[in-house]
């Protein structure tokens, strides 16, 4: 196959790669972002993940050093599979907070603090760096594959110069900074995805996943004959013995993981290029399968090379060198291909990722300080941050071509990406604390980020050049200062471990170590802490709470401001839709704090939410939040908590009323059954004496023969009917003269005892008929009061009387007890008959009520409603009192009574 | 002053759905205890022929580990739809 062919096919990959992600941009444009936006994309645009290093460098991994090259792919796993805990977490937060990148994400957390920025830029930057040069110098590597007649010589690039590799390594560099420009910077708005490039990356993900596996169909099939023929292969091979080292085996696979979450690429595909959170669901488990198929092959692949190939030959180029060594052209291209769009897909994001940072946290906040006009005056800023962005492209790339040219491409590429794993895994502890622990402040971060970039750089990083770069031999022997314990491969005389290891234990233990004292020790500002309660609490707070005091911000040097980043249309379209929901019309909204929030979020998803807060402090003036403000909001919830409590115990209070209410009803529906009852006895009983008088007067008026005696019988009953009819009229009159308060009191002092001894002669007769025994303490009766005696006596009289006609029981017997207390003394009368049912409690003081008819002769229920009347009168009470064995009656009386009831 | 009360019994439906998410997050526990079960084999066991034993076994954990989640993921998507709308479900009750 002639390399002419190859580099044609090559340039027509690239080609049909712009086309798609032309017509994704054309298509996204048009509205119609339909698949462009599927779960499936965005598993797909994970597997940038899967860069040139897994691609040929896992196959080398394999056939060094056996298994282990798994935990590059267990890690993410374990992280995907568990994405309910932190994935989720960071997606929310990244829509909620409208984050642009992973150094946004920390800066945005501890209060918008742009030194936090930059101190992730700064190690994003060094961290990916390497890894760029190592896409370079894998895509160049199998450039060389193919040009070299390796077939002749043995050895593959010889017949290759450095200086041709160079070139191809620039004008690699240059055609993905093209593509990148042009795909990656289309719109300021990093929360606007990048349709062009995700699609992209998403048929390079294919075309990779299809090459491996084709290869390694072709291996297990075709070279060897099934998989039992490569397991036996496998058994036969220098990698056959496994013994896994658990200190590389844990501390990879937790390396991969976090890399996982804090690479800047992945956090960018992840997180910000995210359009709907249920996609993670989807990528959960389709993510996995995606690593699992990329790797399942990797291990037959090897043991084959290992066999095939001679003893010399680069294991990390065996997913080329099999197929061209069986001939199979077609599927060495594939392979080419499949690596180069590893290299290249890794590449763009990784540029698109570091350029926001740069351009957000570096350059705009310098272009911020150094236009001292401020940002109001005119001058498009949108134009500085899309050239600073497309500038930062190129320089990130032209790094990455320096450092290969630096490092000279000799290192396997395995250990490379280990180094650069470890270095953004620095972000881990403020990441992880950030979001799950409210005490995390800005000051721990930074101690935390510094420190891990320091050990980092210390123990793993320099040395891996060898001593050629800042760090001398004599120091990587013997230590800094010649001190034995600061030799940067064995910390504090932690000798023979494996270097990565040893460099990712002390970086993230010391990191980790400074980050929580510096939290603990630090007390966080207002901003800082509002932000990490936003952050912990992503899932409760819809909205956010406020960052802004109002009022003090013109809203058309806001409106100028905006238009400036966001461009003049959309701008005035955001300022529209806020002046129509604060209800005005025109372009200029209140400043309220909910519009400068809003505002702050809208544009830190151009430019990062540090420059956004600082550039609208700029205009706003002086610190955004004060910890008054944030005890308004406070405050403010807890008003609210207030109110709803309030509302509960007013619906309590209605229930009850309501309960009230119910209960009168009954009573009042009992009253008028009873009234209606006692209305017809009433009635019968005013027309028996009645029917009697006029009987016998009418005898009495027709004269005939009545014998004398007869005469004297009949005008004796009429006597005594007109009598009790006469009672029962005088009762109801003074039922209502004592009603209306119009009785007139004849108070005198007198002896309770004299009273009850009275009361109880004036119901002596009824006795002889039915004897009752009656309990007294004389002793305790002696007590003088001052009142109306006729009308107390009144009262005893019906109490005793009724107790005396209602005890239904064998051996009646009263109780009277009489009990001063202070100025009022209680008198009860007690029987101890079955007492009142409950249900008649209440109603036996009303008028008209009678609970049986029986013995009730003479009575007409007006006795009980009288002595209430009368107590009400005498300024006491009488009540019902249940619960002493019988029907028993309190009368409680003051033993004086007071002037002001005398007026009544 | 009154907390807003959650409430501590839920219907069988909700409940089922929390304990969906309570597997989510004991899924990776698992992942992590299977993926470092190699780590204990006896050499004797691994000496011999040890790469394809481990290719077999973590392979197997790796694909149940992708069936699990992809059931789970099934069951936690109404979770996710309904979230946009509320707070977190979750918390545990």
């Amino acid at each position: 196959m002639s390399f002419n062919l190859l580099v044609g096919v090559c340039l027509a990959y690239v080609a049909a790669l712009f086309l798609v992600a032309f017509f994704a941009e054309r298509r996204a444009q048009a509205g119609k972002i339909g698949w462009l936006r599927s779960p499936i994309v965005y598993t797909l645009s994970l597997s940038i993940y899967c860069t040139a290093w897994t691609f040929y460098g896992a196959v080398g991994y394999a056939a060094r050093s056996g298994l282990e090259f798994l935990v590059i792919y267990l890690g993410p796993t374990l992280v995907m599979v568990g994405w309910w805990w932190i994935v989720r977490k960071l997606v929310r937060i990244g829509k909620t907070q409208r984050i642009t990148s992973i150094a946004d994400l920390i800066s945005s957390r501890y209060g918008k603090s742009n030194l936090l920025g930059v101190i992730v830029t700064v190690l994003a930057v060094v961290g990916t760096t390497p890894y760029i040069a190592l896409q370079l110098q894998s895509v160049t590597l199998s450039f060389a594959v193919f040009a070299g007649d390796w077939r002749a010589s043995g050895r593959q690039a010889s017949a290759w110069q450095p200086v041709d590799l160079n070139a191809t390594a620039l004008w690699i560099a240059a055609g993905l900074a093209l593509f990148t420009v042009l795909f990656g910077t289309r719109n300021l708005d990093a929360n606007e995805r990048h349709h062009g490039v995700v699609s992209a990356i998403a048929v390079e993900a294919v075309v990779k996943l299809v090459a491996l596996v084709g290869l390694g169909v072709f291996v297990v099939w075709g070279v060897a004959s099934g998989p039992a023929d490569i397991l036996a292969r496998i058994d036969a091979s220098p990698i056959a013995d496994w013994q896994p080292d658990a200190s590389r085996w844990v501390s990879l696979t937790f390396l991969s993981a976090v890399a996982f979450l804090c690479l800047p690429r992945m956090f960018q595909v992840m997180v910000v290029e995210n359009a709907d959170e249920r996609h993670v669901a989807t990528a959960s488990w389709a993510f996995p399968l995606y690593l699992f198929l990329m790797s399942l092959f990797v291990v037959p692949i090897a043991v084959v090379g290992l066999g095939m190939m001679p003893a010399g030959a680069n294991p990390d180029l065996f997913v080329l060198t099999i197929p061209l060594a069986t001939d199979q052209d077609g599927l060495a291209m594939l392979s080419f291909l499949g690596g180069f769009s590893s290299a290249t897909s890794m590449v763009i994001v990784a540029a698109i990722a570091l350029s926001t940072m740069v351009s957000n946290h570096i350059v705009m906040p310098l272009w911020l300080s150094f236009a001292t006009k401020g940002a109001t005056v005119s001058g498009d800023v949108r134009q500085v941050v899309l050239i600073a962005r497309r500038c930062s492209i190129a320089a990130v790339l032209l790094l990455g071509y320096a450092y290969y040219r630096i490092s000279g491409g000799g290192t396997a590429l395995a250990a490379i990406g280990l180094i650069s794993f470890a270095g953004v895994a620095q972000v881990l502890p403020a990441m992880i604390g950030g979001i799950f622990w409210r005490g995390a402040t800005r000051i721990g971060a930074a101690a935390g980020l510094l420190t891990g970039f320091a050990v980092w750089g210390y123990t793993l990083f320099l040395p891996s050049f060898g001593g050629s770069f800042l760090l001398t031999e004599a120091v990587l022997e013997h230590g800094l200062f010649g001190i034995g314990w600061l030799r940067p491969q064995a910390l504090f005389g932690i000798e023979g471990m494996d270097p990565v290891v040893h460099a990712v234990m002390w970086s993230m233990v010391l990191n980790t170590l400074a980050f929580c004292l510096g939290s603990l020790f630090s007390f966080p500002g207002p901003l800082e802490r509002l932000q990490g309660a936003q952050f912990v609490n992503v899932y409760e707070f819809g909205a956010s709470a406020r960052g802004w005091r109002g009022g003090m911000a013109e809203a058309e040097d806001l409106l100028v401001m905006a238009q400036r980043i966001l461009g003049a249309d959309q701008a005035q379209a955001l300022f529209q839709r806020a002046a129509t929901g604060q209800g005005k019309s025109g372009y200029l909204p209140d400043p309220s704090p909910d519009f400068l929030e809003m505002l702050e979020r809208e544009l830190s998803g151009s430019v990062g939410a540090a420059t956004a807060h600082a550039m609208i402090a700029q205009i706003v003036g002086g610190a955004s939040v004060s910890v008054e403000d944030l005890m308004a909001v406070a405050d403010e919830a807890a008003q609210i908590m207030e109110y709803s409590s309030r509302l509960e115990a007013q619906s309590a209070e209605l229930g009850r009323t309501a309960r009230q209410l119910q209960e009168a009803n009954e009573k009042l529906t009992e009253l008028s059954i009873q009234k209606d009852a006692f209305l017809s006895q009433i009635s019968h009983e005013l027309r028996t004496p009645m029917t009697s008088i006029r009987a016998f007067s009418e005898i009495l008026r027709d004269g005939g023969p009545v014998p004398e005696e007869d005469v004297e019988k009949f005008a004796g009953i009429i006597h005594d009917e007109a009598v009790r009819l006469t009672r029962l009229l005088d009762d109801l009159l003074d039922l209502s003269v004592l009603e209306n308060g119009q009785v007139i009191l004849n108070e005198q002092a007198g002896n309770l005892n004299e009273l009850l001894d009275h009361a109880l002669a004036a119901t002596h007769a009824a006795r002889q008929e039915r004897p009752m025994r009656i309990i007294r303490d004389e002793h305790a009766e002696d007590l003088l009061i001052y009142t109306d005696t006729d009308r107390l006596s009144q009262v005893f009289i019906n109490l005793i009387s009724n107790a005396q006609k209602y005890c239904d029981a064998e051996d009646p017997e009263l109780r009277i007890q009489v009990r001063q207390r202070g100025p009022r003394v209680d008198i009860v009368f007690a029987d101890n008959g079955s007492g009142i049912p409950e249900k008649s409690q209440t109603l036996i003081f009303e008028k008209f009520s009678r609970l049986s008819d029986q013995a009730a002769a003479g009575g007409a229920g007006l006795g009980l409603a009288i002595c209430r009347e009368i107590m009400a009168n005498l300024g006491g009470e009488i009540i019902y009192l249940p619960g002493q064995g019988g029907a028993a009656f309190r009368v409680t009386l003051p033993l004086a009574r007071p002037k002001a009831a005398a007026a009544q | 002053m009154k907390e807003p009360q959650k409430s501590v019994f839920v219907a069988r439906e909700t409940y089922r759905q929390r304990r969906t998410m309570d597997a989510a997050r004991l899924l990776p526990l698992f992942g992590i205890l299977a993926l470092l079960l190699p780590l204990f084999w006896s050499e004797t066991v691994t000496a011999e022929r040890g790469t394809s034993r481990g290719i077999v076994y973590l392979f197997s954990v790796w694909i149940v580990l992708i069936l699990c989640a992809a059931y789970l993921s099934r069951r936690l998507r109404s979770v996710l739809r309904k979230d946009e709308s509320d707070g977190d479900a979750g918390g545990g009750g």
